[in-house]
């Protein structure tokens, strides 16, 4: 591990609170792509001296596969079990890089009884860039073309579409946009628990057709703030045996902008 | 005898908007037959979004054609039916042109000439609509979902249009002729029947220009009439519906579902470590109707959403942006709306028939909406989004989902799989809890 890490139980022993909880979600947890996001994440953080925590063991699925499902039961119960860990340690603020996890925590959870201030990982390192705290330069990105694929749940979902473009932008890279951007932006296929079943019969899959319009902007980088978005646009590129196109998330882009 | 035109047109008045009144009357009772929702909070924001997207169609230009298009037929359409106010009152009370008298000379002529130039380009967005729509061949336009009444009601929409434009121009071309013969008072300023019709009825007698003006004023009339009542069966009820339909729409933020409060309650009992697990059950209502979650019919959706159904307009936005139709899913936002709409049509006159509903053995899933098209949705709200009267095609999408998860455990394999591991694991995948934070050491 080249970062150092705690837990809210550490931080709790310590009779300490962090800044902010880190809430890491599943595929964060245990997808082996996904996993690399949280890692970069984790050090861009360490590097500023953010002091975040995550849960560990203690983290849950917040439910949103479950809900979008139609299962409620399940939705709640993994709901309720997380607000109980949540206001034990008394938590006020959340940044995740899923915005599922986003979504569920931010808009969902205030009904159940949990209530935060939750932002997801692009929105708070904007916050962190503006208080100065974080300094990007993006040398190594000059020249480089950047295409950005809006994650429906932080953008139709919430509204949010200027913060990742905002911190790409910082990266000295060129940002072309798809046809298909912002409000109107094209889903990855993944959501409404679709990432875990095969698509019903159509002509395609929708990560082929996204791909297919993220390729033809002739981008070096496709970049993703969702880490099912991730997985289902790095599908599409192989679909199309692209090599040389890579699909990486904000948090990596500025991770790599800085050596970490 | 000489009475004989007005008696008539007061009938006729009368039994326009009584019709008219009883299909509101009938719809709003269709209504009704949804579940209760309260959308009476924030009525500031609610009175600006109508305002802004029905009243103002803020929505409409998002494509711009038909953006514009639309706005010329809208704007037209609402402003030459002032026209409709001159009507009545010359209709009930014997007198021609009343309005003049009122406006004075040079404003009447300006208001003549106004409508004359809108009427001019609501007929030239009408013709452009008939071409796009029946041979160009916009692909939302000519879907397998409109074959059949949706294509012909959108014709004959289009057809009803002109010919009420038509009239209108034919009504002040002969009257402009009967003037310029000094057959009439000068009334008015003609200039678009003027130079295109005016020429053709130049050697019309003075009786036949008369019949001509009656006949055009009274197709007019009773054509507005017709048209208004022809709404009830017509996706064309929109001209109505945006507007309820957009003051009551979902405000909060479009990544938010709905919580059902019945569930919570049971899990809160579930969690509670204070619960006696050896405790009786608490005596159960025997009256009380089981909850049931989710929705297999239209009973079971809220009011607004069907509001919603009555209010599409079936331009098919929604299914032109819809990720799972784009690559030829059977999954389509438009779809599900006239699916809806067509089954509370179905229960409206059943009820029609009987009284009151009698069970007729279908439902609105299966019977009208297949589950592959509920299982197909990716939640990704670009339907909600692109619909220009804020319909939430996706409520009714997730309400259906529910009712396969929770009342029928009929959820796709893989899903049942997902949710299982959500419920042991804590992940959607089989992994244990207690590996969260392997990440950290690899």
């Amino acid at each position: 591990m080249d970062f150092t890490l705690k837990t809210m139980a550490e931080y709790a022993a310590e009779g300490k609170s962090p800044e902010v909880l880190f809430w890491v979600g599943c595929a964060g947890s245990f997808d082996d792509r996904a996993k690399k996001i949280t890692r970069a994440f984790c050090k861009i953080l360490n590097k500023i001296n953010v002091e975040f925590a995550v849960l560990g063991p203690e983290e849950s699925c917040t439910g949103d596969p479950a809900k979008r499902a139609g299962n409620e039961f399940v939705f709640q119960m993994m709901a309720l079990t997380n607000i109980e860990v949540l206001n034990a340690y008394d938590v006020k603020k959340i940044v995740t890089a899923c915005p599922h996890c986003f979504n569920t925590l931010k808009n969902e959870y205030p009904n159940l009884g949990g209530n935060y201030e939750v932002i997801h990982h692009t929105q708070f390192l904007k916050q962190l860039m503006e208080e100065g705290r974080l300094k990007i330069e993006g040398g190594s990105f000059k020249g480089r073309k950047i295409t950005f694929h809006d994650p429906c749940y932080l953008g139709r979902g919430n509204g949010e579409y200027e913060a990742p473009r905002m911190l790409l932008e910082k990266l000295d890279a060129e940002l072309v946009e798809m046809k298909r951007c912002k409000t109107n932006g094209l889903c990855c296929g993944a959501g409404g628990a679709q990432m875990f079943k095969e698509p019903e019969k159509g002509a395609k899959d929708i990560n082929v057709e996204r791909t297919e319009e993220a390729l033809s902007v002739k981008p070096n980088v496709i970049a993703t703030g969702c880490p099912f978005c991730m997985t289902m646009m790095t599908d599409g590129v192989k679909h199309f045996d692209n090599t040389t196109v890579e699909v990486k998330d904000i948090a990596e882009l500025l991770a790599e902008a800085d050596d970490l | 005898m000489q009475y004989i035109d007005n008696i008539i047109f007061i009938i006729a008045l009368i039994v326009g908007f009584r019709l008219f009144f009883k299909s509101l009357k009938e719809i709003y009772r269709n209504i009704l037959l949804g579940r209760k929702i309260d959308r009476s909070d924030r009525p500031a924001e609610r009175w600006a979004t109508m305002g802004k997207v029905a009243l103002g169609q803020s929505k409409m230009t998002k494509r711009p054609i038909a953006g514009i298009l639309h706005i010329i037929v809208y704007v037209g359409f609402v402003i030459i039916n002032l026209e409709l106010l001159e009507i009545i009152i010359d209709g009930v009370f014997g007198t021609h042109r009343f309005l003049a008298g009122i406006f004075g000379n040079s404003f009447y002529n300006a208001f003549t000439a106004t409508l004359e130039i809108l009427a001019l380009l609501v007929v030239l967005a009408v013709v452009v609509f008939f071409i796009r729509r029946n041979f160009y061949g916009v692909k939302r336009l000519t879907m397998k979902e409109l074959f059949g009444w949706p294509k012909q009601d959108a014709n004959w929409i289009l057809i009803i249009e002109f010919a009420l434009m038509a009239a209108f121009f034919t009504m002040n071309a002969a009257d402009w002729s009967l003037q310029q013969k000094g057959a009439g008072e000068a009334l008015g300023y003609y200039p678009v029947s003027s130079a295109v019709l005016g020429p053709l009825f130049g050697n019309f007698s003075e009786g036949a220009l008369v019949i001509l003006e009656r006949g055009a004023w009274w197709f007019h009339f009773i054509g507005i009439l017709f048209f208004m009542n022809y709404l009830y069966y017509s996706k064309h009820l929109h001209i109505i519906f945006a507007f309820p339909n957009t003051w009551f729409a979902n405000l909060e933020k479009k990544g938010k579902f709905n919580n059902l409060a019945s569930v919570t309650q049971e899990i809160k009992l579930m969690m509670d470590p204070n619960a006696d697990p050896y405790a009786a059950a608490p005596e159960a209502d025997p009256n009380a109707v089981p909850e049931k979650f989710g929705a297999d019919d239209i009973f079971d959706l809220n009011q607004v959403q069907l509001l919603n159904a009555y209010s599409c307009t079936e331009c098919g936005r929604c299914t032109a942006v819809c990720p799972a139709n784009i690559t030829g899913k059977k999954l389509s936002p438009r779809k599900i709306m006239m699916d809806t709409r067509d089954r509370l049509e179905e229960v409206g006159k059943n009820i029609n028939k009987n009284g009151k509903f009698v069970d007729d053995g279908k439902k609105l899933i299966d019977d009208h909406i297949q589950r592959e098209e509920i299982w197909a949705c990716t939640t990704c709200n670009a339907c909600v989004e692109a619909c220009p009267v804020l319909i939430d095609p996706l409520s009714i999408i997730m309400e259906m989902r529910r009712f396969l998860v929770m009342e029928q455990s009929a959820a796709p394999q893989e899903l049942n799989l997902m949710m299982t591991n959500v419920e042991n694991n804590a992940a959607p995948w089989q992994y244990n809890q207690a590996d969260r934070l392997k990440w950290a050491s690899e």
